[in-house]
């Protein structure tokens, strides 16, 4: 199939398009119809992204299964996907199905939710494939569109204040983004990125308001890309939006916010920075390493004290996206495989404690933690389940949890013992977090009178937990299912990083001398 | 075979952990227990059959990453037999023993389900306690040391109903991540050095780490000696050593097997395997061996003292555990791994024995735990009694002085004091003899409380103290005998000579004629180089003592780091000079153990009131060994409490004031020039913003195309 990213992308935007044409009413049977189709484009989308899978060359470094062609007004629509995006792309479309199915018992405007998350996977999926900067754009920042949608019409009561800071953060980032790819298709002549990403630009020194920039051009624009990504990760200190949107959203949002569209930030290091402005990267990169390792023993302290089982989840979200980033810019093979792979591990990990919340959400109607406490009694597939993924983040080795925990660190290391030393007591916070967390939840006698009725988790529940279990166990023990893919593409990438360093620095020695 | 011994519990865990609905209570009891006795076996044939020689079984790949590659695998070496034999023979003990135990739980309602659940989670530890000896990379070691830490984490809060069982496990999994830290530093320490996290890499590349600077944190150290520290940081964790030892005592809230299986024989001693493991950086650090001897020798004499005044039956011999597990470090610390191994294996024995019979009196006593309600029992659980009694003789150290004929705890405890005089530190040898005595006293202290005297406390309970099922009475059966004879079956192995202690490892040894002293010259030398090794340590001072007695055989440990199951320096002649201590030296334990047992006697055999008045009239000091030494407090208004502060200014001052502040600040000046430009059109903020951003997307287009014509 030639056109097999375009297919994966836009089925859910098809079924969103006959969902809007042809779905009428809001009777139940309209309901459940839309829901049936909504599961059934996610999951048809799955299971042809799996032959993504199986035809992928891990051993070709470059793009594959790359689409070319004009678009409108002149632009290009180019795709592909290579070792660092292909996973993204699977774990878009594996999350999908399993939020439809955590969605099922909305009865608010069901053809309306369901048209927009369906929208949002193929925005999603966009980002991850786009390989033009001007349709990167267009994915990454519509993504926003439906999820503002989805939080603004489906939250909780104090909606509109979570996205109006949900908009802010982002927008500033957006805005500096724009521009800078402004510059760069100035700079460059083309914004196709697989061009850009072999083309050099400037690092020389230059003085600007009477400051020296090191790394000259490169360092501008890497603030630029840096201040939407870092909002996105979210990066320590502009994580506040995070939690409150995590607090607002529906459980299926926060699952998708958490476990796919925090990672665009991630990616964009990954696409962007780390290859494009190697020289800018190195100059900044001790600067964000110090940034992660505050943002992960800050945000865990917060997350310490949190009375809201959402927000504790989701600064501890904050916590683990500190490791990515971390990683990210220790910039060495272990480290940017540690990334990745911590970005896919959180993906399921933090996915299925938003899941956990949701589904005592759903009995209970409130978050607080202190309105639980002894749910062991009732429900002990309930206890399983969270303990395991209550473990998975907390780092435990046989989860996927550990492997990024590790690989980020051990890759740290090499490059700045201080800041692997501070992230390392992260280990020690998550424990201290997670486990107050379950214990005052689920351990204890069930006192509580609200709560001596409480059922335990049905078939729905449980199936969606399954995949995320497996996934997180078979991640945990046999890691190589994961570096066997992105191993190839990071290598070559910490390779152009550290080839683009020396050459930088050869050349100012050169001018220096 | 070792691939059996290894999965058999695993299956074991999972089969009756998911499958017990299915296969039923019982049966799900009988394959756990079944599987660990087939596992058992097979760890006693590996033992007995093994021929010193290390060999490695591949399974398949761990994290693989540049050049980092690591797979699950398996080390068989003698260290890894020797904990085999451990860990299986007490599991497979202990699940038989919980088949009495665990039969009516009080704490679980009727018709509640707990049993699959209590054995899946023993089989589950002995698998996670497994992979942590057979590993033969640090990766999968951590793997195993977590995996125990989560069996731990949901055996001691297996009484979920009791909030105090929830925190006890929280704390100990808290605890014990803070000696992960330092474990998993000592890794990413290797790897950067190393480029292998492999042992066999690792130990090779030793000599050459000892040479080497590494800058960690804020200055620069020899790396060995930084590593060592990390790693007996790790150790300090797990092994429940001083500082890091709070969460031990409260770990007593699991069920009594649990205690004796996790908290006293197996997974409190991964760390002193995990130092004896690594023993080729440890002989080439000798400021953080002498820091391991230290606290080793502290935590034996604090733990003894707190030891002597708790009245819940469990938590004595948890303080007994952790003073014994500062024995075990202080003879790694002074470089004897052997005896180390050998006061682990043995300890294992007794200790889990003394739980157990704990668990028989906890058992015919309705649950009830306080000594203080106990007494007179011999006579009512005589069976229990008599083997507590021969755990008593063994951990208390009784033997025949000068020769090999005593119980475990004799001949092992023994070479551990001897060694500590050996290698020089007096701090050790004196706090060890000191906490020997406490030791006797508190042991036959729990016995007289327990079995003699009249009966105190509800006297319904006593009226009912029956005699434990035979299931429970089995494995205290098999353990007395572990308890009495594994010290004399093994000495020779453990801490015989050096030729003997080679074979048994599979360390090279080298006649030590190559030193050219003569055996005549040696008590004087030994003598001197005692009095010089006061407060130095072993691998620098005792390079010119000779390697043997009149009339033996001489030989000095000749291997290279990696070959065999432990490195012991060429210049490490502490074994040989411990087998020449002076008559003093090698009684003094004795002593020491008699004085505790007479003050014991006399305190609650023949003047019960004294112990009450003495409490009384030192009242200041007796709160302090009854409060642990203010341990639990310190920690919290130091640790906890600032903590939580720190928590909630971060989140109210930090990102409520500072962060929300500055960014509300600026939306105040942004948002109304927006809503401006907006004009009356928006309809509520969400579609404001949307419409900004579509006419963003939409300049950057009109932008790119009219501008575009570049292709």
């Amino acid at each position: 199939m030639d056109n097999l990213l375009s297919i994966i992308t836009f089925v859910p935007a098809l079924a969103a398009l006959i969902l809007a044409v042809f779905l009428r009413g809001d009777d139940a049977a309209a309901q459940r119809n839309a829901k049936w189709v909504a599961l059934f484009a996610t999951t048809v989308t799955f299971l042809i992204s799996i032959a993504l899978y199986t035809e992928f060359d891990p051993s070709n470094t470059g793009f594959q299964f790359v689409e070319e062609g004009k678009w409108l007004m002149g632009m290009k629509y180019k795709m592909g996907v290579d070792g660092i995006s292909i996973l993204f792309v699977l774990l878009t479309t594996f999350i999908m199905p399993l939020t439809i199915l955590a969605s099922w018992n909305v009865t608010d405007r069901v053809k309306e939710y369901m048209i927009a998350f369906l929208l949002l996977e193929t925005l999603m999926l966009g980002v991850f494939m786009a390989l033009d900067l001007v349709l990167f754009y267009l994915f990454f920042e519509g993504g926003l569109i439906p999820m503002f949608l989805i939080i603004g019409i489906w939250g909780g009561p104090n909606r509109i204040y979570a996205s109006f800071k949900f908009f802010l953060y982002t927008f500033l980032g957006s805005v500096l983004m724009l521009v800078a790819m402004v510059a760069m298709y100035a700079d460059a002549g083309t914004t196709d990125i697989e061009v850009l990403l072999t083309h050099e630009f400037s690092s020389t020194g230059f003085t600007l308001l009477g400051m020296h920039v090191m790394g000259g051009m490169q360092t501008i624009l890497f603030l630029a890309f840096f201040a939407s990504f870092a909002v996105k990760m979210p990066m320590w200190p502009v994580h506040t939006w995070l939690p409150d949107a995590h607090v607002q959203a529906p459980t299926a949002a926060s699952v998708l916010l958490a476990a796919i569209m925090l990672k665009m930030g991630g990616y964009g290091f990954l696409r962007f920075s780390l290859p494009m402005f190697p020289v800018g990267s190195e100059v900044m990169a001790t600067f964000v390493m110090w940034m992660s390792a505050i943002a992960i023993v800050y945000t865990s302290f917060v997350a310490l004290v949190q009375e809201d089982m959402k927000k504790l989840i989701a600064y501890s979200s904050v916590a683990h996206m500190g490791f990515v980033t971390m990683g990210l810019f220790a910039a060495n093979q272990q480290g940017v495989d540690g990334a990745i792979f911590q970005m896919l591990s959180h993906g399921f990990i933090s996915a299925a404690l938003f899941l956990c919340v949701g589904v005592i959400y759903d009995r209970m109607h409130t978050r607080d933690i202190a309105a639980y406490g002894g749910l062991v009694n009732r429900m002990p597939a309930y206890a399983l389940v969270f303990m395991f993924f209550t473990m998975g983040n907390i780092g435990l080795p046989g989860t996927s949890g550990f492997i990024g925990e590790f690989l980020t660190l051990i890759g740290t290391f090499q490059v700045n013992t201080w800041v692997t030393a501070v992230a390392a007591t992260g280990v020690i916070w998550s424990a201290a977090y997670g486990l107050w967390l379950y214990r005052r939840v689920v351990f204890g006698d069930l006192i509580k009178e609200s709560l001596k009725t409480i059922k335990d988790m049905d078939a729905r529940e449980k199936w969606i937990f399954a995949p995320l279990v497996a996934m997180t166990l078979l991640l945990g023990f046999y890691p190589s299912v994961v570096t066997d893919i992105i191993s190839p593409s990071t290598t070559a990438l910490v390779q152009h990083f550290d080839t683009a360093v020396a050459a930088a620095e050869a050349a100012t020695q050169t001018a220096s001398n | 075979m070792e691939t059996i011994i290894l999965f058999a519990p695993l299956v074991g865990a999972i089969l009756a952990g998911f499958g017990w609905k299915i296969i039923g209570e019982t049966a799900a009891q009988w394959l756990t227990t079944g599987l660990l006795f087939l596992s058992c076996i097979l760890s006693w044939i590996v033992f007995i059959n093994f021929d010193g020689v290390t060999h490695t079984v591949e399974i398949f790949r761990y994290i693989e990453s540049g050049s980092l590659s690591t797979s699950w695998s398996i080390r068989l070496d003698r260290l890894t037999a020797i904990m085999l034999i451990v860990v299986t023979s007490v599991s497979a003990f202990v699940h038989l023993y919980s088949f009495g135990y665990m039969a009516h739980d009080p704490a679980f309602k009727d018709g509640e389900s707990y049993k699959p659940r209590f054995f899946a989670y023993l089989s589950l530890f002995t698998f996670a306690m497994l992979m942590l000896v057979t590993s033969d990379n640090l990766v999968q070691m951590f793997f195993g040391w977590e995996g125990v830490g989560l069996a731990s984490y949901l055996l001691i809060g297996f009484y979920y109903r009791k909030p105090s069982a929830g925190a006890a496990a929280m704390k100990a999994f808290v605890v014990n991540r803070v000696g992960d830290f330092g474990f998993s530093l000592a890794m990413f320490a290797l790897f950067f050095l190393t480029d292998s996290i492999a042992f066999g890499d690792v130990f090779v590349a030793t000599p050459e780490l000892a040479q080497t600077k590494l800058n960690f944190l804020w200055g620069e150290w020899t790396a060995t000696e930084v590593i060592a520290i990390l790693l007996f940081i790790g150790a300090m964790g797990k092994s429940a050593q001083l500082f890091l030892h709070t969460w031990l005592p409260d770990a007593m809230e699991g069920p009594t097997p649990v205690s004796a299986l996790i908290h006293a024989a197996t997974m409190v001693t991964a760390g002193v395997f995990l130092v004896c493991r690594m023993s080729p950086v440890m002989e080439f650090a000798p400021h953080a061996t002498a820091f391991i001897t230290v606290l080793g020798a502290l935590t034996a004499f604090v733990a003894a003292t707190i030891g002597l005044v708790q009245t819940d039956i469990k938590r004595v011999i948890a303080y007994s555990t952790m003073s014994q597990l500062g024995y075990m470090f202080v003879a790694a610390g002074v470089g004897v791994y052997s005896a180390a191994m050998f006061h682990l294996l043995t300890h294992a024995f007794f200790k889990a024995l003394l739980f157990l019979c704990a668990g028989s009196v906890i058992h015919a006593m309705h649950h009830e735990q306080d000594m203080r309600n106990y007494g007179g029992l011999r006579k009512k659980i005589p069976f229990t009694f008599w083997t507590m009694i021969l755990g008593t003789l063994a951990i208390t150290g009784v033997g025949i002085p000068m020769t090999e004929i005593g119980f475990a705890g004799f001949l092992s405890k023994d070479a551990i004091i001897e060694s500590a005089w050996a290698g020089g530190s007096s701090f050790g040898f004196w706090m060890l003899v000191i906490a020997a005595a406490f030791t006797a006293f508190y042991s036959w202290r729990l016995i007289f409380l327990t079995f003699f005297g009249a009966p105190r406390g509800d006297k319904h309970a006593h009226d009912h103290a029956h005699e434990s099922p035979t299931v429970m009475l089995v494995p205290l059966g098999v353990l007395s005998l572990g308890a009495i004879f594994a010290g004399m079956l093994w000495y020779g192995n453990f801490f015989g000579h050096a030729d003997e202690v080679g074979k048994f490892y599979g360390i090279p040894v080298a006649e030590a004629s190559a030193h050219g002293e003569t055996a005549g010259a040696h008590e004087e030398t030994a003598a001197a180089a005692h009095g010089e090794t006061a407060t130095a340590t072993h691998g620098e001072t005792t390079t010119e003592a000779p390697a043997a007695e009149a009339g033996t055989h001489h030989v000095t440990f000749a291997g290279e780091p990696g070959q065999g199951a432990l490195y012991i320096s060429p210049d490490n002649h502490v074994l040989d000079i411990a087998h020449t201590a002076p008559a003093w030296v090698k009684v003094s334990p004795f002593i020491a153990m008699l004085s505790g047992l007479l003050v014991a006697i006399w305190f609650y055999l023949v003047s019960p009131s004294l112990p009450k008045k003495l409490a009384e009239s030192q009242r200041p000091l007796y709160l302090f060994l009854l409060n642990k030494w203010y341990f639990d407090e310190i920690y919290d208004a130091v640790l906890v409490k600032p903590a939580l502060a720190l928590g909630r200014l971060l989140w109210k001052r930090g990102d409520g004031n500072i962060i929300d502040g500055f960014l509300n600040g600026v939306a105040l000046g942004i948002i109304p020039f927006f809503t401006r430009l907006a004009g009356r059109a928006q309809s509520g903020y969400i579609f404001t913003y949307v419409f900004w951003m579509v006419l963003g997307m939409a300049a950057l287009v009109t932008w790119m195309t009219i501008g575009g014509g570049a292709h």
